[in-house]
C-alpha cells in the first residue's frame, strides 16, 4: 500500500475507534442517567425500587402541605386521582407551587414509601400542565374507569 | 468515492422522519378520543357563580348543551369568549365550569365581557375538572339531553372548530 | 383614543406580508430561470427583488409592533400577549413573545440577510448571486406561507374584541428578552446564507476555494450572532429564573447549542476548503446540517412539537405543515447533495500530523458533541413514541458527555493552531509547546491548591486545559511575532481574531470549572434582623416590604451584605405578582464583581415575618459569559479581514 494511503487508513481507523468509544460512553451513561417518570399509582403499588432516582408527579393534594416549624422542610402528597404518595422536600419551592397544582419532582423513594425530592418543578405558566402529569392523570382515570366497569360487571352477574 | 455513500445522510434523515411520522400517528390515535365519550357526565354538587345556588348532575339533563371549562387566568378563554357570545346569540345552550378560579373574579369577568352561559358551576378546587380529565382551560364537552358526553374539544372554540363540532351538536338536537 | 382598528393597520400589515410572499416567489423563479437560460438581465432581478421582499417584511413587522404599542386588542395575538399596563419597551418585545410574532421576526430577518447578501456581493459573479438569492427566496416562500396559513399574527377577534389583553408572560418581561431572541434568530437565520452558498455551489458544480472564501465571512457573522445569543440566553436564565442556574440542558437551550457546535465545525472546515481545497463534500454537508439544526431549533422547539407530543396533537395543522416544510428543506438539500456532491477524492495530500488532520479531528469532536446533544434531546421523545414510558435525560448525562469531549477539543486547539498545513513533525511541535504544557500543569495544580486544601481533580483538569490553551496560543503568537510585541498587529486581523476566540474558550472553561466546583449555597428560613454567614460573606436581613411596579406589586426583602465586617452592598430581592395574570416571578438580587457573584433569591413567605431565602456565592460566574464575548470579538475581527475583499477583486480582474 502507498505509505500516504496507509497513514490515512490509520487515521480513519483511529477516528472510527474514537467515535465508537464516544457512542459507547454515551449509551452507557444514558442507561445510568435517565430518570424514568413514575406515576403516584406506580409508586404506591411498590413498582419503584427504593433508592433509584426517578421523576414523579401529579397534583398536590389540597390541604396536604405541612411545613417544618424550624427549617424549610415541607411535606405534601401528590395524586393522580387514584393513589396518593407523600413527598418530602427541603428547600425553596418554585413560585407556582400551590395546592391543586400539577408538579414534577426529582428524587427517590425511601424504604418507608416516602418520596424524598431533591428538586421540585412547577412550570411558570398556569395554563400549562406538565405533560407527564397529564398522561399520569389520564392513565389513572382510564384505569379507574376500567376497574369500576369490571366491578359493575361482576355485581351484575 | 462512491456516489451511493453520498446518499447516506439522506437515508438517515428519511428514517428519522419516518420514525417521527409513525410515532405521531400512534399518538394521535391513542390520545384524541376521550375515555369519557359515551359515558354519563360525572356526578357533582356545586355552587353557581352567578347566584350561589347549588346544582347537581340532574340539572344538566333536559336539552343538549355545550359544557365549557374556563377561568379568568386563562388567556385563551378570553380569546374564545367572543365566539361563545356569538353561539349563545344563536340560541345554543352553554354551561360554564369556572375552573380553579375565584368567584368574584369570575363575576367581574362575566360583567365585563358578557355572559354567554346559562349558568356557571364554580369548581374552585378543580375536583369536577379532575373527574372530567381536564388538563387545562379551555376545554369544551358536548352533552346530549340525557346528560351523556358525546364529544370533546381541547383548546379554544372558533368558527373552524365549530364547523365539525356544530354539525355534531345539530344532529343531537 | 387612537384606534388601529379604524386605521386598518393590521390589515395593511397582512397585505404587506402577502406582497412579500409574492416578491419571494418571484425571487425564486426569475433569477433561477435567468441562470438556466444564461440571461444576465433576468439574473439581475435577484438583488432588487430581495430588497423589495425585505422592505415589505419590515413594514409588516413594524405594523405588528404598532398594533402592540397602540393596544389594539382586537388583534388576537396582541390580546394574548400584551396588556394596556405593560411598559412600552415590553410591548415591543412582546412582538416576539410567542409563536406567531417570532415567526414574523424570523422571516423578516431572513429578508434582511438577503438584503445584506444583495448589497455586499458586488464582487461575486452574477450567476452565483442569482442562485444564492433564489435559494434564500425558497426558504422565505416556505416560511412566509407557513406564517400566512397557520400562524397569522394579524388575525382579529371581531366583532367583540376584549377590553384588555392577557399580558405578556412575566418571565419575558425583561431586558434580556428584548435582546436575546432577536440576536439568536439573527444567528439561526444567518446560517441560511452559508446554506444557500453551499447549495448554489452544488448546483453550479463549482465547489471550489472561491466558494469557501465567499462563505467564510457570512458563516462567521451568523456564528457571532449565535454565540452572543446563546450567552445572552444563559445570562437571562441566570438572573430571571431565580435559581442561579446558568445552563439547564433543556430542549430550548440544546436547540441553540446544536447549530452553534455545527457552525463552529463549519467555520473550521471552510478554512481547510479555502486554503487547501479539501473536505469539500464534508463542508457542504456541515452547511446543510447547521441550517437544518437551526430550523429544528426555531420551529420544532418554539412551536412545542419537540417538548410535548400533545402540542402536536392539539394543533395538527401547524405540526404537519412544519414537518412537511422541514422535510422538503432538509430532504431536498440532502438529495441535491447526494446527486451533485463531487465523488472524486480531493487532490490535496496531507500527513497524519498536519493542520488538516487537526481540523478534521476538531470537526469530528464538534459534530459528536452536537450529536450527543441531539441524542439527549430526542431520546425522551423517541422513548415516548415507542410507548416505553416517559423519562428525562438529566443534566448529569450531558455533563458526562461534554467533559471528555471538551477536554479533547481544548487539548487539540492548543496544538492545532500552531500545526503547519500539509505536513508537520511531532518533534517540532513538542519543541515549541512543551514549556506551555509544563506551565499549564504547574499553574493548574498551584491554583487548585491555593483555592482549597484538598486537590480537586476536576478543577485541576478544567484549569489545566484552559491554561494549556492560553499558553499554547501565546507561544504561537510569540513564535510568529519572533518575540517582538510591535510585530503582533502585523500578524493579520483574522489570525488575531482566532487567538482571541481561542482564549475566549479558555476563559469560559475557567468560569465553568470554578462556578461548578466552588459555588456555595444555602436555603434558610430568615426573619428581619437575622444574620447568616455563607463563605466569606455575612447576609443581614434588614427589612421586608412592598414595592409597586407599573404592572406588578412586589414583596421585597432588603439585605446588607458584609465581607470581613465591612458593609459592601445593600441588596433588594423581590417576588413580583403581575396583576394581569396573577403570576408570580422571583427577581433575584445579585452583587456582581469580576471574580464572584453574590446571589439572593426569595422563596416563600413563611408564618410571621419569616421568609425562606436562598443565598449563593458563585465564584467566576462572569467568566462564563466573558469568554463568549471574547469569542464573538474574535469572530468580528475575522469578518473584518480585508483579505476576503481584496482577493475577490483580484479574481474579478482575472
Amino acid at each position: 500500500m502507498h505509505p500516504q494511503r496507509k497513514k490515512r487508513l490509520h487515521l480513519i481507523l483511529f477516528l472510527v475507534l474514537a467515535v465508537a468509544s464516544a457512542v459507547g460512553l454515551a449509551m452507557y451513561s444514558l442507561s445510568q442517567n435517565i430518570n424514568l417518570f413514575q406515576t403516584p399509582t406506580q409508586i404506591a403499588n411498590g413498582e419503584v425500587p427504593p433508592g433509584r432516582t426517578i421523576r414523579a408527579g401529579g397534583l398536590v393534594v389540597e390541604g396536604s402541605v405541612e411545613r417544618d416549624q424550624q427549617g424549610l422542610g415541607v411535606t405534601f402528597r401528590v395524586t393522580d386521582g387514584q393513589s396518593e404518595v407523600p413527598v418530602f422536600y427541603d428547600g425553596i419551592l418554585p413560585d407556582l407551587f400551590r395546592e391543586g397544582q400539577g408538579i414534577v419532582a426529582l428524587g427517590e423513594v425511601n424504604t418507608e414509601g416516602l418520596f424524598v425530592a431533591s428538586e421540585v418543578l412547577a412550570k411558570h405558566d398556569e395554563n400549562y400542565m406538565p405533560p407527564e402529569v397529564q398522561a399520569a392523570l389520564e392513565q389513572a382515570h382510564q384505569d379507574g374507569k376500567a376497574q369500576m366497569e369490571a366491578a359493575a360487571k361482576e355485581a351484575s352477574y | 468515492m462512491n456516489r451511493l455513500l453520498l446518499f447516506i445522510p439522506l437515508v438517515i434523515f428519511a428514517l428519522m422522519g419516518l420514525v417521527f411520522w409513525v410515532g405521531l400517528g400512534i399518538e394521535d390515535k391513542t390520545s384524541l378520543p376521550s375515555p369519557l365519550i359515551g359515558k354519563p357526565f360525572p356526578e357533582f354538587e356545586l355552587g353557581v357563580v352567578e347566584d350561589g345556588r347549588t346544582l347537581t348532575t340532574k340539572d344538566l339533563q333536559g336539552q343538549p348543551a355545550l359544557v365549557n371549562v374556563w377561568a379568568t387566568w386563562c388567556p385563551t378563554c378570553k380569546a374564545e369568549h367572543a365566539f361563545l357570545n356569538e353561539l349563545a346569540e344563536q340560541g345554543i345552550r352553554i354551561i360554564g365550569i369556572n375552573y380553579k378560579d375565584d368567584v368574584m373574579k369570575a363575576r367581574d369577568w362575566l360583567k365585563a365581557y358578557g355572559n354567554p352561559y346559562a349558568y356557571n358551576l364554580s369548581d374552585p378546587q378543580g375536583k369536577l375538572g379532575l373527574e372530567l380529565g381536564v388538563y387545562g382551560a379551555p376545554e369544551t364537552f358536548l352533552i346530549d339531553s340525557e346528560g351523556i358526553i358525546r364529544g370533546k374539544h381541547i383548546g379554544d372554540l372558533n368558527p373552524v372548530v365549530w364547523e365539525s363540532l356544530g354539525k355534531q351538536f345539530g344532529e343531537m338536537q | 383614543m387612537l384606534n388601529t382598528a379604524m386605521l386598518h393597520l393590521p390589515e395593511i400589515g397582512q397585505f404587506a406580508l402577502i406582497l412579500a410572499f409574492i416578491m419571494a416567489v418571484l425571487q425564486v423563479i426569475i433569477p433561477l430561470f435567468g441562470v438556466n437560460r444564461g440571461q444576465l438581465w433576468l439574473m439581475g432581478y435577484a438583488r432588487p427583488l430581495a430588497v423589495g421582499q425585505a422592505l415589505f417584511l419590515v413594514i409588516s413587522l413594524v405594523l405588528l409592533a404598532t398594533s402592540f404599542v397602540m393596544d389594539d386588542f382586537s388583534v388576537a395575538y396582541v390580546a394574548a400577549n400584551s396588556n394596556s399596563l405593560l411598559p412600552t419597551p415590553y410591548k415591543i418585545s412582546a412582538v416576539w413573545g410567542a409563536h406567531e410574532g417570532s415567526l414574523l421576526l424570523w422571516v423578516t430577518m431572513l429578508g434582511l440577510w438577503g438584503v445584506a447578501v444583495a448589497l455586499l456581493s458586488r464582487s461575486l459573479p452574477l450567476d452565483m448571486v442569482a442562485r444564492v438569492l433564489s435559494i434564500m427566496g425558497m426558504v422565505s416562500v416556505g416560511f412566509i406561507l407557513f406564517t400566512l396559513e397557520t400562524s397569522n399574527p394579524f388575525a382579529r377577534i371581531l366583532p367583540s374584541p376584549p377590553q384588555d389583553g392577557a399580558d405578556l408572560n412575566p418571565l419575558l418581561q425583561d431586558f434580556g428578552l428584548i435582546v436575546h431572541p432577536p440576536t439568536l434568530y439573527m444567528g439561526y437565520v444567518g446560517l441560511s446564507v452559508a446554506f444557500a452558498f453551499a447549495l448554489a455551489a452544488l448546483m453550479s458544480g463549482r465547489l471550489d476555494a472561491a466558494w469557501a472564501r465567499w462563505s467564510r465571512p457570512w458563516t462567521t457573522a451568523a456564528w457571532i450572532f449565535l454565540t452572543v445569543g446563546i450567552a445572552l440566553g444563559s445570562w437571562w436564565a441566570y438572573y430571571e429564573l431565580g435559581w442561579g442556574g446558568w445552563w439547564f440542558w433543556d430542549p430550548v437551550e440544546n436547540a441553540s447549542l446544536m447549530p452553534w457546535l455545527v457552525a463552529t465545525a463549519l467555520l473550521h472546515s471552510l478554512a481547510v476548503t479555502e486554503k487547501r481545497g479539501l473536505f469539500k463534500s464534508w463542508t457542504v454537508l456541515l452547511a446543510i446540517f447547521a441550517f437544518s439544526l437551526s430550523l429544528l431549533g426555531t420551529f420544532l422547539v418554539r412551536s412545542g412539537v419537540l417538548t410535548s407530543v400533545h402540542a402536536f396533537a392539539s394543533d395538527p395543522e401547524r405540526g404537519v405543515f412544519i414537518l412537511a416544510l422541514l422535510g422538503i428543506c432538509v430532504g431536498g438539500s440532502l438529495l441535491l447533495y447526494a446527486l451533485k456532491a463531487p465523488t472524486v477524492a480531493s487532490v490535496g495530500r496531507y500527513d497524519v500530523v498536519s493542520r488538516e488532520t487537526a481540523l478534521l479531528v476538531n470537526n469530528l469532536l464538534l459534530v459528536v458533541m452536537a450529536l450527543a446533544v441531539l441524542t439527549g434531546t430526542l431520546y425522551p421523545l423517541v422513548y415516548d413514541f415507542m410507548g416505553l414510558g416517559k423519562l428525562s435525560v438529566g443534566a448529569a448525562w450531558f455533563n458526562t458527555m461534554f467533559v471528555p469531549l471538551t477536554v479533547a477539543l481544548a487539548l487539540l486547539m492548543g496544538v492545532g493552531a500552531m500545526t503547519r498545513w500539509k505536513s508537520d513533525r511531532v518533534s517540532r511541535l513538542g519543541g515549541q509547546l512543551w514549556i506551555a504544557g509544563v506551565l499549564a500543569i504547574v499553574f493548574a495544580i498551584v491554583v487548585a491548591l491555593l483555592l482549597s486544601e484538598a486537590v480537586n481533580g476536576s478543577v485541576v483538569l478544567g484549569l489545566g486545559i484552559s491554561f494549556w490553551l492560553i499558553f499554547a496560543t501565546c507561544a504561537d503568537v510569540w513564535k510568529k511575532s519572533r518575540g517582538r510585541l510591535g510585530k503582533i498587529p502585523s500578524l493579520g486581523v483574522s489570525y488575531l481574531g482566532m487567538v482571541i476566540a481561542h482564549v475566549g474558550v479558555a476563559v469560559t472553561i475557567i468560569g465553568v470549572t470554578m462556578v461548578s466546583n466552588y459555588s456555595i449555597d444555602k436555603s434558610v428560613r430568615m426573619v428581619p434582623g437575622q444574620v447568616e454567614t455563607l463563605g466569606d460573606y455575612q447576609f443581614e436581613f434588614t427589612e421586608a416590604g412592598t414595592i409597586d411596579g407599573p404592572n406588578y406589586t412586589s414583596q421585597a426583602t432588603r439585605f446588607n451584605l458584609y465581607k470581613e465586617g465591612k458593609n459592601i452592598e445593600v441588596l433588594t430581592a423581590e417576588k413580583r405578582r403581575y396583576h394581569a395574570r396573577g403570576s408570580v416571578m422571583t427577581e433575584a438580587a445579585i452583587d456582581v464583581t469580576l471574580f464572584r457573584d453574590v446571589y439572593i433569591s426569595m422563596g416563600e413567605a413563611l408564618e410571621g415575618d419569616a421568609w425562606g431565602m436562598r443565598l449563593q456565592v458563585k465564584p467566576y460566574m462572569r467568566w462564563v459569559w466573558l469568554g463568549a464575548i471574547f469569542m464573538s470579538l474574535g469572530g468580528f475581527m475575522a469578518v473584518l479581514d480585508k483579505r476576503y475583499r481584496r482577493r475577490q477583486k483580484k479574481e474579478k480582474l482575472a
